[in-house]
C-alpha cells in the first residue's frame, strides 16, 4: 500500500485542497442539528415564529451549500483518482516491458496481466471511495466531536469514549481480514488459469470430448474460490454489528448522562435531543466505513501484488566495461548458462565477422533459441561472455543493443493491427521500405491478395493468416529495418520448400552486409551458410562450413543422413 | 473480427451494442436468486426482525427524553433508566440478528455467484471453435472474473442493504405517523423529490458505466495482447511505441471510469441535501407544533431520528444505486456471453458412432469462414479404412480448413461428409471426434503433471500405459530426467519445456488414444529431423491400421500416401498418389523438385 500511496504524493495539495472543500461541506451537514437544539432551547422560549422561520431559512442555506461542497470535492477526489492510476498502469506497464527473462519467468505472464487490469482496478476503486466516503466518515465523526464539545462537553466524552472502541474493532478485523484476501486473490488466479486454459486448447478439449472433465476441473477451482470467499466475507461482516452496537450503547449513556446532568442544571433537554441527533449521523459514517473496508482490504492485496512489480530491480543493468580490440563482429565468449541450477549451454566459443552468416542447428531443445535470447540481453549469462564488435554487451543500453538487430523468433506474436504496423512495430518505416521487405520474404504475393493489401487488420494473434503466412510475415519485419544482425529463428518451419530458398536467396543477394544467423532444422537451410554451428544438449557438437563438418562431425552427418534418407 | 460463422452461410446477426432492457438483466439476476429463494425467506426475515429491534431505539429515547424535559431537579430517573435498559437489550439483539443476516447473505451470493461461473464455464466449453476465434481471452476471461466479481460484491452487500433499507423506510414512516401524523406532510416534499432525482439519475449513469467496464475489457485485451507478446516487442526495442498506444487506451479507460464517476458522485450528496432539507421543515415545523403544545420534546427528539432513519438509508441507496449500476452492467455482459449461440445441438435422430472401420467419404463439399469468402469448392474425396490420405500445398492454401471440416469444428455449407456411410451431421459430435485421434502443430498442455497431460484422452490410463506411450513417442527418457518425473507440473508458460517436447508429449498423448482414424496436422513441424527419424517407428505404429489425413510440407514424410491431395489457393489442383503426380509433372512435381534447390 506504501508504494501506491507515493503515487498520490504529487497531488497531495490537490486532495488537501479537495479535502478542506469536504470538511466545509460536512461541517455543513453537521450544522444542521446544532441549529435544531438551538431552536428548542433558545427560541422556542421566546415564543417567536417568525425567528423559528428565519433560523429555518439559515438551515436551508447550510443543506445547499453542503451539497455544492460535497459535490465539488467528490469530483475533485475522481480527478486524483483518475490520474493516480493513469500513472500508475502506466508505470507498471512500463516496467513489466523491462522485466528481464528470469524475472518475467517469476511472475509468469498472466499473473502479470492480472496485475495489470483487475488489480489496479481494484486500487482505482479504493482511490475513489477513501477519498469520497472513507474521508467523510472520519470528518464526521471528528466534526461530531467538535460541534457537540460546543454544545455539551460532558456528554461528548461520553462520544469520545467509545471511539478506541471502534478503533480496536477495525484493527482486529483488518488483521484478520487482509490475509484471508490474499489467500483468495491466490485462488482466483488459479480459477482463471483454467479458464484460459480452456480457451487455448479449446480444439483439443473438443476433440477429445474433455468438456466434462474440464467443468470438473473448473467446479473444483470454483468451490475453492467460494469457500476462501465466504471465509474472508465471515470475518469482515463482524465489523458492522459490532460498531453499530458501540455506538448505540454510547447513544443510550447519552440519554443516562444527560439525565443526571439535566437534573443538576448543567444541561437542557434540547441538546440531548442535538446530541442523539448527531449520533444517528454518525452510526451511518460508521456504516459507510465499513463498507470501505471491505475495498480497503482488497485494494491493499492488490496493492502489495502491484508493488512486487514496481520494486522489482532492474537486474540487467548495463555496465562499465572496455572495448577490447576484435576481428569479430559477434562473438561469444565461452559462454555458459542457466535458467536454474541445471546448467543449459555449456562453453559456446566462436566468432563471426561482419557480414558472414552463421547457421545454428540440432535437435529440439539443445539450446539453440536460448542462444539468442543470450544475445540479445534477454537473459545475462552466467559465465563466459558476448562481445559484439568487442563490446561486452552488457556494456550496451539494452535498447539500442536490441536495435541493431532484425529477429523472427519461432512463433513470434503478431498483434491486432494492420499488416504494416505489424512489420513496422513501431519503427515508423517508410511504405517503400516495408514493401522491399515483404518482397525479400516472399510475403508481397499474398499481402497483395489481402483486401487493402498493408491496411488489412491482422486478427488477434494473426488467427485470420495461415501459419505460413505469418511466418513470412515476421520474416518481413525482420529484414524491413535493414538490420546490422539479422535472426532468423526456426522461421521457415512452415514455409514449403520453394518459397524457402527463394526467401534465403533474396536473403543472400540484397542483405549482403548484415550479418546473419539463421536456426533451422533442415540442413538445407544452412548447408551454404558461411558457418554453421552444431549444438548438442547445450553443448558445442561442432563448428565450421558444411564439408568440413560433413567429414568431422558426426552429429552432423547423422542429422545429414536422416534428411538425405527421408 | 475475421472469422465469424459458425452454422454455415447463415448471416450472424449485427452486433448489437444497443443496451438491453434493464428490466430484462434484473430478471435474469433474479433467476438466479430464486433458486434459493428459502434462504432468501429466511434472510427477510431476519432483516425485519433486525430492523424492527433498532427502530423502536429511537421512541424508547424519546420516552427517556420526556422523562428529562422537566428539567432541573425533575429529572424522573426511574423511567429513564427502564428504558434506557430496554434500548440496549434490543440494540444487543438487534447487532446478533444482523450479524447472522450477513453471514446468510454471503453464503446465498456465494452460491449465486458459483452457480453463475459454472454457467459461464459450461456455456463458454459448448461455444463453437469460432467463437475462439474472434474473442479476445482477456475479453473472456474478464467475464468470468472481473464481471462477476462485481456481481458479486453487488449481491453481497448492497441487496442486504436495499432489504435493511426498505424495512427501515417503512418502519420509521410508521414511527413517524404514529408520532406526528401533520409534520410528516414535510415527507411528501422530500420524498418525491428524491425518488424522482434518483431515477433520473439512474437513467443518465448507467450508460456511462456500461461504457466504463467495455473500456476496461479493451484495456485487458491490449494488457494481454502486449505482455504475452513482450518478446518481440523488446526484441525491436519498440517499447515506447507500445507504451504510447497503451497510454491511449490507458486514459479512455481512467477518463470512462471518471465520467461515470463524475455523475455517479453527485447523487451521494444531493439526496443527502434533500433530507438535509427534510430535518429543516421538520425543525421549523416541528418547533411550530411544540408552541401549540401538539407535540413534546420526546416526540421531536423521536421524529428527529426517525427522519434520519429514514433517510439514512435512502442516502446509503444512493451510494448502492452507483454499485448496482456497474453490476447491471457487467451482468449484462455475462449474460451476453451465456447467451451465446452453442454448437449447433447434435441432431435429434442423431447416431452415435460406433465400431468405427474410418471410411471416410468427402462429397462435394464447399466452405468459406466469412460468408463472401469461399475457401474450399466442390471438394470429392474418398478414404478407404487404414488408408494414408495426405494434403500438401503451399501454406495457405486452406489445408486446415479441411481438418475444422471433418471434426466438426465448422459446418459445411454445401456437399457432405459421409464417416463409415452415414452423414457426419447425423452423428453426435462427441462420437464423431472420439473416433478422431489428432494431433496439431499447436501445442497444448495444461497446468497438471506429465502424467495427467498424456492420460487426458483417456481417462483410465494406467502409468504402464502411459510410460509406454511415452517411450514410442521418444520422450520418455527427457521425462525421467526432470525432477518429480511423471509427476512434474507443466507450468503454462513454462520455459522449462521447449515446443519440440511439447509436441512429443502431445503425441504421446494421441497414442494412448484407441481412434481408428487420425488427423495429423504439421505434427512434427517442431521436431528435428533426427528426432523424427528416431520417432519414426513410433509414428508408423500410430498410423497402422488407421484412416490417417497428414498435413505436411516435407514432402519427404508423405510420399507412401494412397492418395496426396494438392491443395493451392483453395482449390485441389491435383490429387493421385506420389507416382502419379510425379508423372503428371504438373503443380506437385514442381513443389517437390523446389525442396532440393
Amino acid at each position: 500500500m506504501k508504494k501506491v500511496f507515493t503515487y498520490l504524493k504529487p497531488y497531495s495539495l490537490r486532495m488537501f485542497f479537495g479535502f478542506t472543500i469536504k470538511v466545509l461541506g460536512t461541517f455543513m451537514d453537521l450544522g444542521l442539528p446544532w441549529v435544531l437544539a438551538y431552536i428548542i432551547d433558545e427560541i422556542i422560549p421566546k415564543q417567536k415564529v417568525s425567528f423559528i422561520l428565519w433560523w429555518g431559512v439559515v438551515m436551508i442555506a447550510l443543506s445547499i451549500g453542503a451539497r455544492t461542497f460535497n459535490i465539488i470535492a467528490n469530483r475533485m477526489a475522481a480527478r486524483v483518482a483518475r490520474n493516480t492510476i493513469e500513472t500508475l498502469r502506466h508505470d507498471l506497464f512500463q516496467k513489466i516491458l523491462s522485466l528481464s527473462g528470469t524475472q518475467l519467468d517469476h511472475f509468469t505472464v498472466p499473473s502479470l496481466e492480472t496485475r495489470m487490469t483487475s488489480d489496479t482496478y481494484n486500487i482505482h476503486n479504493m482511490i475513489g471511495m477513501m477519498q469520497r466516503i472513507g474521508v467523510r466518515a472520519p470528518i464526521i465523526l471528528i466534526g461530531g466531536i467538535v460541534i457537540t464539545s460546543t454544545l455539551e462537553p460532558v456528554l461528548t466524552l461520553v462520544l469520545i469514549g467509545v471511539m478506541p472502541f471502534l478503533a480496536i474493532v477495525v484493527y482486529l478485523v483488518s488483521k484478520k481480514g487482509i490475509p484471508l484476501y490474499t489467500g483468495l486473490q491466490l485462488s482466483t488466479d488459479r480459477l482463471i488459469r483454467v479458464v484460459r486454459e480452456n480457451i487455448t486448447g479449446i480444439r483439443v478439449i473438443k476433440a477429445l470430448s474433455k468438456t466434462s472433465y474440464e467443468k470438473k476441473r473448473f467446479s473444483d477451482r470454483n468451490d475453492e474460490v467460494v469457500s476462501k470467499e465466504l471465509k474472508a466475507g465471515t470475518t469482515m461482516a463482524i465489523t458492522n454489528p459490532v460498531m453499530n452496537l458501540l455506538l448505540n450503547i454510547g447513544l443510550t449513556l447519552v440519554v443516562i448522562v444527560g439525565a443526571f446532568r439535566v437534573d443538576a442544571g448543567a444541561s437542557q433537554p434540547g441538546k440531548i435531543v442535538a446530541l442523539l441527533s448527531y449520533f444517528a449521523i454518525m452510526l451511518q459514517a460508521v456504516m459507510a466505513i465499513t463498507r470501505i473496508f471491505v475495498i480497503f482490504s482488497k485494494a491493499s492485496a492488490s496493492a502489495s501484488r502491484i508493488a512486487e512489480v514496481l520494486n522489482t530491480e532492474e537486474d540487467l543493468k548495463t555496465q562499465q566495461i572496455d572495448r577490447v580490440d576484435s576481428d569479430y563482429h559477434i562473438e561469444f565468449h565461452h559462454v555458459s548458462f542457466a535458467y536454474t541450477s541445471e546448467p543449459c549451454i555449456t562453453d559456446i566459443h566462436f566468432g563471426i565477422k561482419k557480414g558472414e552468416s552463421l547457421g545454428i542447428i540440432g535437435s529440439t531443445g539443445s539450446g539453440k533459441t536460448t542462444l539468442i535470447h543470450l544475445l540479445m540481453r534477454f537473459y545475462d549469462v552466467t559465465e563466459g561472455k558476448i562481445m559484439l564488435e568487442g563490446k561486452d554487451i552488457k556494456s550496451i543500453d539494452k535498447q539500442e543493443l536490441r536495435r541493431r538487430f532484425g529477429i523472427a523468433f519461432q512463433n513470434d506474436a503478431l498483434f491486432a493491427d494492420r499488416v504494416y504496423e505489424n512489420i513496422s512495430l513501431g519503427r515508423e518505416l517508410p511504405i517503400h521500405r516495408v514493401k522491399e521487405a515483404t518482397e525479400d520474404a516472399q510475403a508481397a504475393e499474398f499481402i497483395s491478395q489481402l483486401e487493402k493489401e498493408l491496411d488489412f487488420k491482422l486478427a488477434i494473434k494473426g488467427s485470420n493468416l495461415s501459419g505460413g503466412q505469418k511466418q513470412r510475415l515476421l520474416v518481413s519485419r525482420a529484414l524491413a529495418g535493414e538490420p546490422e544482425i539479422l535472426i532468423l529463428d526456426d522461421s521457415s518451419s512452415a514455409l514449403d520448400y520453394k518459397t524457402d530458398s527463394l526467401l534465403r536467396k533474396a536473403i543472400r543477394e540484397n542483405y549482403k552486409d548484415t550479418t546473419s544467423i539463421i536456426i533451422a532444422q533442415r540442413i538445407s537451410s544452412v548447408m551454404k551458410l558461411d558457418h554453421i554451428l552444431v549444438i548438442e544438449d547445450g553443448q558445442m557438437a561442432g563448428y565450421g562450413t558444411h564439408e568440413e563438418l560433413l567429414k568431422n562431425c558426426e552429429v552432423y552427418q547423422e542429422i545429414y543422413q536422416s534428411q538425405l534418407m527421408s | 473480427m475475421p472469422v465469424n460463422t459458425n452454422t454455415g452461410r447463415r448471416k450472424l446477426s449485427e452486433k448489437t451494442d444497443k443496451p438491453r432492457d434493464t428490466r430484462f438483466v434484473l430478471k435474469r439476476l433474479w433467476l438466479y436468486i430464486y433458486q434459493y429463494k428459502w434462504l432468501l425467506a429466511l434472510a427477510i426475515i431476519l432483516t425485519i426482525a433486525s430492523n424492527m429491534f433498532a427502530l423502536i431505539g429511537p421512541m424508547l429515547s424519546g420516552y427517556a427524553i420526556d422523562a428529562i424535559e422537566p428539567g432541573k431537579g425533575f429529572v424522573v430517573f426511574k423511567t429513564v433508566f427502564y428504558y434506557s435498559a430496554w434500548m440496549i437489550g434490543f440494540y444487543i439483539v438487534s447487532s446478533i440478528l444482523s450479524y447472522i443476516l450477513s453471514v446468510m447473505m454471503i453464503r446465498l451470493t456465494q452460491k449465486i455467484v458459483r452457480k453463475m461461473r459454472e454457467d459461464v464455464f459450461t456455456k463458454l466449453v459448448e461455444l463453437p471453435v469460432s467463437y475462439f476465434d474472434r474473442n479476445q481471452a482477456g475479453d473472456i476471461i474478464s467475464k468470468i472474473s472481473y464481471d462477476i466479481d462485481t456481481i458479486n460484491t453487488s449481491l453481497s452487500t448492497d441487496v442486504v442493504q436495499i432489504c435493511a433499507s426498505v424495512i427501515t423506510v417503512v418502519g420509521s414512516l410508521i414511527m413517524m405517523i404514529v408520532i406526528s401524523p401533520q409534520l410528516v406532510l414535510v415527507m411528501l416534499v422530500t420524498i418525491p423529490l428524491s425518488l424522482l432525482y434518483t431515477r433520473y439519475m439512474a437513467k443518465k449513469v448507467r450508460p456511462l458505466f456500461r461504457r466504463r467496464s467495455a473500456k476496461l475489457g479493451e484495456l485487458n485485451g491490449f494488457v494481454e495482447e502486449m505482455v504475452s507478446g513482450q518478446k518481440t516487442i523488446k526484441a525491436y526495442a519498440a517499447e515506447n511505441t507500445v507504451v504510447e498506444r497503451f497510454d491511449k487506451i490507458n486514459k479512455e479507460t481512467v477518463d470512462a471510469y471518471y465520467t461515470a464517476e463524475y455523475y455517479g458522485s453527485m447523487t451521494g450528496p444531493t439526496v443527502n441535501f434533500i433530507n438535509n432539507l427534510s430535518l429543516s421543515l421538520i425543525t421549523v415545523f416541528g418547533a411550530i407544533l411544540y408552541l401549540n403544545r401538539a407535540m413534546t420534546l420526546g416526540n421531536i427528539s423521536s421524529f428527529v431520528q426517525y427522519s434520519r432513519k429514514f433517510s439514512g438509508p435512502i442516502n446509503e441507496v444512493a451510494n448502492i444505486i452507483s454499485e448496482l449500476q456497474s453490476a447491471a452492467a457487467a451482468a449484462e455482459r455475462v449474460f451476453k456471453l451465456i447467451d451465446e449461440q452453442p454448437e449447433s445441438p447434435d441432431r435429434d435422430e442423431a447416431k452415435e458412432l460406433n465400431s468405427v472401420k474410418g471410411d471416410v467419404v468427402i462429397e462435394g463439399v464447399t466452405f468459406g469462414y466469412l460468408p463472401d469468402k469461399v475457401i474450399i469448392k466442390n471438394l470429392f474425396l474418398h478414404a478407404k479404412p487404414g488408408s494414408l490420405t495426405a494434403i500438401v500445398g503451399p501454406t495457405g492454401g486452406g489445408k486446415t480448413t479441411i481438418i475444422n471440416l471433418l471434426m466438426r469444428f465448422y459446418d459445411v455449407w454445401e456437399g457432405k461428409i459421409l464417416v463409415d456411410g452415414t452423414e457426419t451431421r447425423d452423428l453426435t459430435r462427441e462420437s464423431l471426434r472420439k473416433a478422431y485421434a489428432m494431433v496439431l502443430q499447436d501445442t497444448w498442455l495444461f497446468a497438471g503433471t506429465i502424467f495427467d497431460n498424456i492420460a487426458y484422452g483417456k481417462e483410465d490410463a494406467t502409468m504402464e500405459e502411459v510410460v509406454a506411450a511415452a517411450k514410442m513417442a521418444g520422450i520418455h527418457s527427457y521425462i525421467k530426467r526432470l525432477p518429480m518425473g511423471y509427476d512434474t507440473i507443466v507450468n503454462e508458460d513454462g520455459l522449462n519445456i521447449s515446443k519440440g517436447q511439447k509436441q512429443l508429449l502431445t503425441i504421446a498423448r494421441a497414442m494412448l488414444l484407441d481412434a481408428k482414424m487420425l488427423i495429423l496436422d504439421e505434427a512434427t513441424s517442431n521436431v528435428d529431423t533426427r528426432t523424427e527419424i528416431k520417432i519414426q517407428k513410433a509414428m508408423r505404429k500410430l498410423m497402422e491400421e488407421k484412416t490417417c489425413f497428414v498435413i505436411a510440407h516435407r514432402l519427404s514424410t508423405i510420399q507412401g500416401a494412397d492418395n496426396i491431395l494438392v491443395i493451392d489457393q483453395g482449390n485441389v489442383v491435383e490429387q493421385g498418389t506420389h507416382k502419379e503426380l510425379m508423372e503428371q509433372k504438373g503443380f506437385y512435381y514442381k513443389l517437390y523438385n523446389s525442396q532440393f534447390e
